[in-house]
């Protein structure tokens, strides 16, 4: 089954937020700007007091792979990984879900879900825009 | 003349035989490829006083100088960024001999990745405080846990907007297999291959890497010896001197999980270091005599050759299918096999080939080189005679 994220004290809000439901990026409120993945400190004026922001979870799909040999670690079968540019301008690597392999091609709209895995943790994944 | 004298060299070089089972540990093959760079240079190994590898090599300063015998080091760094690294130990060695820091710099990488761990396996061992680059935290979940996964998500976009296809990789295997199969030291020394064994080789990744789109597994080790020009004169061999030796990292971007910033049709870094190198040496990367470089998959050859200015945006896959990195090419492409075909030490023996060219003495030996440049994404060197 799929492996649990690794928490780390700078990541453990985000994948907290995943427990909820909530699909999320890290932002400084006084730049106003968004940034993934996380980091302690504002690059801007590198402030440490970071606020989270909710995502839309929309995004369209850049690029995606499915490792064949070896077949990914944890899982009963290799998922669709994909390189998603989320619709507030920031990139994530997730799966793709709801979609046939040969089926597969840049530019697919997709929205976020949740995703379960073995300790009983939740990593979000996406599927197609359902219209 | 006293620049001249100044400038920094490569004077030696050395390796062990490149294999799937060394059958030693690492720390041997490290000091051996130490003890044949000397030789080769004509160094005593207690003049050394400066070593340079990466931060994931395995072997200990403490147990190299121990077997090697070293008297006294003045400097010692590790560099980052795994095979990225290759080019930029150049760089460091370059600066510390040159500003006097150091009279003898060896710089090594010794590794059994094929009989001892796996590179291309999925890492296991992640814990929550393990070094703090954090791309595998953003990776792992999802199934993406080796390099020729990163590799396939970070270079799907610039293979799908110039219509890459795998055959088009398959022309660089091909290319790659073909000068390794007249170089002896090579792993696949007489083992050519043809684009249709390329395109029936089984899938690493789909949509983009066979398995002959991917460099080696090896074990085996490399070394190098730097030096000033004022101390080469009196070595062994024809130096090959460094005419610069770049490096550039930008912000938010990785080495093979560069996802996050800008453009992922380009090189921005590459660009960089080829800005750099031109208004140090003088002399652009598609303007010397040989191409060594980084090719642990195939999509990297073609966004580096237009990172490094080889060719305009989109346009590699023909540069290549064209015939101008051929052995009587415009730019041979690594004669030495490469990382596909000579083996995989992490880039390094895409140096010590580098070297060769200079000296004359290589295998597949290009006509009439004076210049040779390394790459490796991040950093690039040009040599010379
Ligand atoms: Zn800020």
């Amino acid at each position: 089954m799929r492996p649990d994220p690794i928490l780390r004290i700078d990541t453990a809000f985000f994948w907290e937020a995943c427990e909820r439901g909530e699909f999320v990026a890290q932002k400084c409120g006084p730049c106003d700007i968004l940034w993934h993945p996380p980091r302690p400190m504002c690059p801007k004026c590198h402030n440490t007091e970071k606020e989270v922001q909710q995502l839309s979870g929309l995004g369209t799909v850049v690029s995606w792979c499915v490792a064949v040999r070896p077949q990914a670690f944890g899982f009963e079968e290799s998922p669709i990984a994909a390189l998603i540019e989320l619709d507030e301008g920031l990139r994530f690597v997730s799966n793709i879900e709801g979609v046939a392999e040969e089926d597969m091609q840049p530019g697919i709209r997709v929205q976020v879900a949740f995703a379960d895995t073995s300790g009983g943790k939740k990593v979000p994944v996406f599927k197609p825009v359902s219209e | 003349m006293s620049k001249t004298n100044n400038q920094a060299a490569i004077v030696g070089i050395g390796q062990t035989e490149f294999s799937k089972d060394s059958g030693r540990s690492e720390q041997q093959l490290a000091a051996e490829a130490v003890i044949a760079a000397c030789k080769d240079a004509g160094i005593n190994p207690e003049e050394i006083d400066g070593c340079i590898t990466y931060t994931i090599d395995n072997s200990d300063e403490v147990d190299l100088l121990r077997s090697v015998g070293c008297k006294e080091l003045n400097y010692t760094v590790r560099l980052p960024q795994g095979g990225a690294a290759n080019a930029a130990t150049l760089y460091h060695a370059k600066n510390a001999v040159e500003s006097g820091v150091c009279d003898v710099v060896v710089i090594w990488r010794a590794m059994n990745e094929r009989s001892q761990y796996r590179f291309g396996q999925p890492t296991v061992s992640i814990s929550p405080d393990a070094n703090s680059s954090t791309f595998i935290e953003w990776c792992f979940p999802f199934g993406a846990q080796t390099p020729a996964s990163w590799e396939a998500l970070s270079c799907g976009q610039y293979l799908s907007k110039y219509g890459v296809t795998s055959e088009d990789l398959g022309n660089i295997a091909v290319l790659m297999r073909k000068h390794a199969a007249t170089n002896p030291n090579a792993w696949f020394y007489q083992q050519p291959i043809t684009l249709e064994e390329h395109q029936n080789s089984r899938w690493i990744v789909k949509p983009w890497l066979r398995l002959l789109d991917c460099c080696q597994e090896s074990d085996g080790g490399v070394a190098i010896i730097v030096a000033r020009m004022d101390k080469a004169k009196d070595l062994k061999q024809t130096p090959a001197r460094l005419l610069s030796a770049q490096y550039s990292f930008l912000f938010n971007h990785e080495i093979i999980s560069d996802f996050y910033e800008g453009d992922l049709t380009g090189l921005p870094f590459s660009e960089r270091v080829t800005e750099k190198l031109i208004e140090d040496a003088g002399i652009a990367p598609k303007d010397t005599d040989v191409a060594m470089i980084y090719d642990n998959f195939t999509p990297q050859v073609l966004r580096q050759l237009e990172g490094f200015g080889y060719c305009g945006p989109g346009e590699a896959k023909d540069y290549i299918a064209d015939g101008n990195m051929e052995l009587d090419g415009k730019t041979p492409l690594s004669p030495n096999g490469g990382l596909i075909g000579e083996g995989y030490i992490h880039g390094m023996n895409n140096i010590t080939e580098a070297v060769r060219q200079i000296r004359g003495i290589a295998a597949n030996q290009v006509e009439n080189v004076e210049t040779a440049f390394v790459a490796s994404g991040v950093a690039g060197a040009i040599l010379g005679k």
